[in-house]
């Protein structure tokens, strides 16, 4: 499990090696070094990078530059760059980058859980990647609403798209159903959403004596 | 912050305590009794945990009374069977409480027992003529296309009549209703049982009624259901528009429910979107509102079949100040011709030796999941006996209901457990107490790799027929290879 941190050594690693292994990175690099805040990372394997004797880390000086810049609440602009820079971003597989986004969870004791999740995955899968206590009974197919979720800020909500008829059929059935609840399978990472704030429904502890009429089935 | 010192305090007493594990047994296996197990697991380290179940299968109504082409509900089997998987859970199937164990010696093997074997039983109407031949309540029904082993023989009759009615507008009711009208090749590709998908390829049924006492805006079923049934292929749908006029009580419901508007929404559309009459031979489903039956009908001939149902007409009133509509008769009656009933009016749970029990709403008097004593006059609780599911809080709700039912008598558990109630410092027999009286008894239970080799049966023999499985539904053959 990664801590949660805004942007981790090895995602920062990444960069830097992906950068280096382009050959003329500092082309890509620096534009990329002075406005970046969305952290890019290689899903595999980027620590034995670290210790790989062909790799001549040091002479490259970026890593701190990244790492004040990457500090800072991350905003979004910079994955055009993927898409205009082709040569940055297809390489080899295992050079496949991928944004993430920040999003915090706050459970059923309002505790905060901040993740990093990569952009296209959704929040189910990142709630249960980072031991999040979100249930998932359907496994994301739209047949249950377990992974019910409160969009915290309805801002963020209004980015979503409109939740489909078969998403409202789930939300019914919701406990402690909200204006601004989504199922978490539903809510997929884009990088409108840094920042996303999901509280897991709380209410349902007591729905018992909250005479909560269950639904019939 | 008292509370969570508790916890951390138990939990510490506990980790220490292998040698003294706190005995549970969870009785029924399905989403209850295993959300029961999910959470119990969780919140207590030295927690080991026996669901026992009466069928040689686990997970309840996930595998009898989930509809067959619903697999996306089915899904969540494999979060239940993590946890039977679980090394400190263990499940005992063709183990059957009242048979044979007995409460008293359940609770005397463990701690904790928790009672969430559901409802196998159903409400009745109490109208003449429920007893006719033709008569079944939907429970029967959901079970035989399922393959529950106890209804593999259910005598239904699908070929001497083309009109059924459904008594009710839930769920269930739908279910039970667009598996009649459904094209039958949509069916053949589910895990259906077979005996079922044979008998509903032959079936004559073409017109169906589902018939409620309240209208449209009361309906009882959610909109993914609702709208799986208008969506139907070429089945022709009718409603009365008259119907779907709203009263001011009507207005303040929708008001304040969002399903209900959903579904009334839906309701409202359908009516729209229909040509006034079906094509010749078109398969029919009519919404019948604002009925209640007064009697069913029979011919004068032997066979003692239903003819039809004779219904009074019904107004709604307003019931105290609560919001709630309430239907009541008006006198006015009239009939409709059928040659099947299925009533979806409700299931109802079905006592065991001294278990206290509510005959009258057909559950276990309980607060937050702790058995109430019968004592009269007394709120007293029965140490170390708690309900979850059905059996505590009446027959409704989805297979999530269940996780926040069972988080609620978990939650239950463990104050009793932090206030000194339970006593898991003095040893139990449990897991080993139960296998040895199950030996004794000749009781041959079903362990869950048992169930995992009618698994792997029952979807090799789905794949050559191109269905997700093939139910095994003969006692026989469940325990036969079982065991193999």
């Amino acid at each position: 499990m990664s801590p949660p941190v805004s942007l981790d050594e090895r995602q920062l690693t990444s960069v830097t090696r992906a950068g280096y292994l382009q050959g003329s990175c500092s082309r890509y690099l620096h534009p990329l070094i002075l406005t970046i805040s969305v952290a890019f990372s290689i899903p595999a394997s980027p620590p034995m990078l670290l210790s790989s004797p062909t790799s001549s880390r040091a002479s490259i000086p970026t890593l701190e530059t990244l790492k004040i810049s990457g500090g800072k609440k991350p905003r979004v602009s910079q994955h055009v760059i993927f898409g205009k820079h082709h040569p940055f971003s297809t390489t080899a597989a295992e050079n496949e980058q991928k944004e993430k986004i920040s999003v915090t969870f706050i459970d059923k004791d309002g505790e905060e859980k901040h993740i990093k999740v990569p952009i296209g995955m959704s929040m189910l899968e990142a709630a249960h990647e980072n031991d999040i206590e979100l249930e998932g009974a359907c496994e994301g197919s739209l047949a249950c609403s377990t992974c019910h979720v409160i969009v915290m800020d309805v801002d963020y909500y209004n980015k979503l798209e409109d939740p489909t008829d078969e998403e409202n059929d789930m939300l019914d059935l919701a406990f402690g159903l909200t204006e601004t609840s989504r199922l978490g399978c539903q809510v997929i990472a884009k990088p409108e959403l840094d920042g996303l704030h999901l509280a897991l429904p709380a209410a349902t502890r007591n729905f018992a004596v909250d005479g909560y009429v269950p639904k019939p089935h | 912050m008292a509370v969570f010192q508790a916890r951390k305090w138990y939990s510490r007493s506990f980790s220490s305590l292998s040698s003294h594990p706190l005995h549970i047994c969870v009785v029924g296996s399905g989403p209850a009794g295993f959300y029961t197990a999910e959470k119990m697991l969780k919140a207590h380290q030295a927690a080991e945990i026996d669901i026992i179940d009466r069928l040689p299968t686990p997970f309840g109504l996930v595998r009898s009374g989930v509809a067959p082409d619903h697999p996306e509900t089915k899904i969540v089997v494999n979060q239940f069977s993590r946890v039977a998987l679980n090394e400190r859970c263990s499940f005992f199937g063709n183990v059957s409480l009242g048979t044979s164990i007995s409460l008293a010696e359940l609770r005397d093997m463990y701690h904790v027992v928790v009672l969430a074997y559901g409802a196998e039983s159903d409400r009745i109407l109490g109208v003449p003529g429920e007893d006719l031949k033709g008569i079944h309540s939907a429970r029967e029904f959901v079970w035989w296309y399922n393959g529950h082993p106890d209804y593999k023989n259910l005598a239904l009759d699908l070929k001497s009549t083309e009109t059924a009615v459904i008594l009710g507008q839930g769920n269930v009711a739908l279910d039970v209703a667009r598996v009649l009208l459904r094209p039958k090749r949509e069916l053949a590709i589910t895990d259906i049982a077979n005996h079922a998908l044979v008998s509903l390829e032959e079936s004559c049924i073409r017109k169906v009624y589902l018939v409620g006492r309240r209208g449209p805006v009361q309906a009882a079923c959610t909109a993914k259901e609702l709208r799986e049934i208008l969506g139907i292929k070429d089945l022709y749908i009718h409603i009365q528009e008259a119907d779907l006029l709203k009263s001011p009580a009507d207005e303040e419901e929708l008001k304040n429910s969002r399903i209900q508007r959903r579904v009334y929404e839906l309701l409202s559309k359908a009516v729209t979107s229909q040509p006034s009459q079906p094509r010749s031979g078109q398969r029919e489903l009519h919404f019948v509102f604002f009925r209640r039956p007064d009697k069913f009908l029979h011919s004068d001939n032997i066979s003692g079949n239903v003819t039809g149902v004779c219904y009074e007409k019904t107004i709604l009133k307003e019931n105290g100040g609560s919001g709630k509509q309430s239907a009541v008769g008006t006198g006015q009656f009239e009939d409709l011709e059928c040659g099947l009933v299925l009533k979806s009016i409700g299931y109802k749970s079905v006592p065991v030796n001294g278990l206290p029990f509510d005959n009258h709403k057909g559950m276990v008097p309980n607060i937050r999941g702790r058995v109430l004593s019968d004592v009269p006059g007394e709120h007293t609780f029965e140490k170390g006996l708690y309900v979850a599911g059905w059996l505590k809080r009446g027959p409704t709700g989805i297979i999530a209901t269940n996780l926040y039912c069972a988080e609620e008598t978990v939650a239950s558990i463990s104050e009793d457990l932090e206030q000194g109630l339970l006593t898991p410092s003095f040893p139990k027999p449990g897991r080993e107490g139960l296998g040895q009286l199950l030996d004794s008894r000749n009781v041959r239970f079903v362990p869950f790799s048992g169930w995992e080799k009618i698994d792997v049966k029952e979807k090799a023999d789905g794949s050559l027929r191109n269905k997700p499985r093939e139910k095994i539904v003969s006692w026989q053959e469940l325990l036969k290879v079982a065991n193999e």
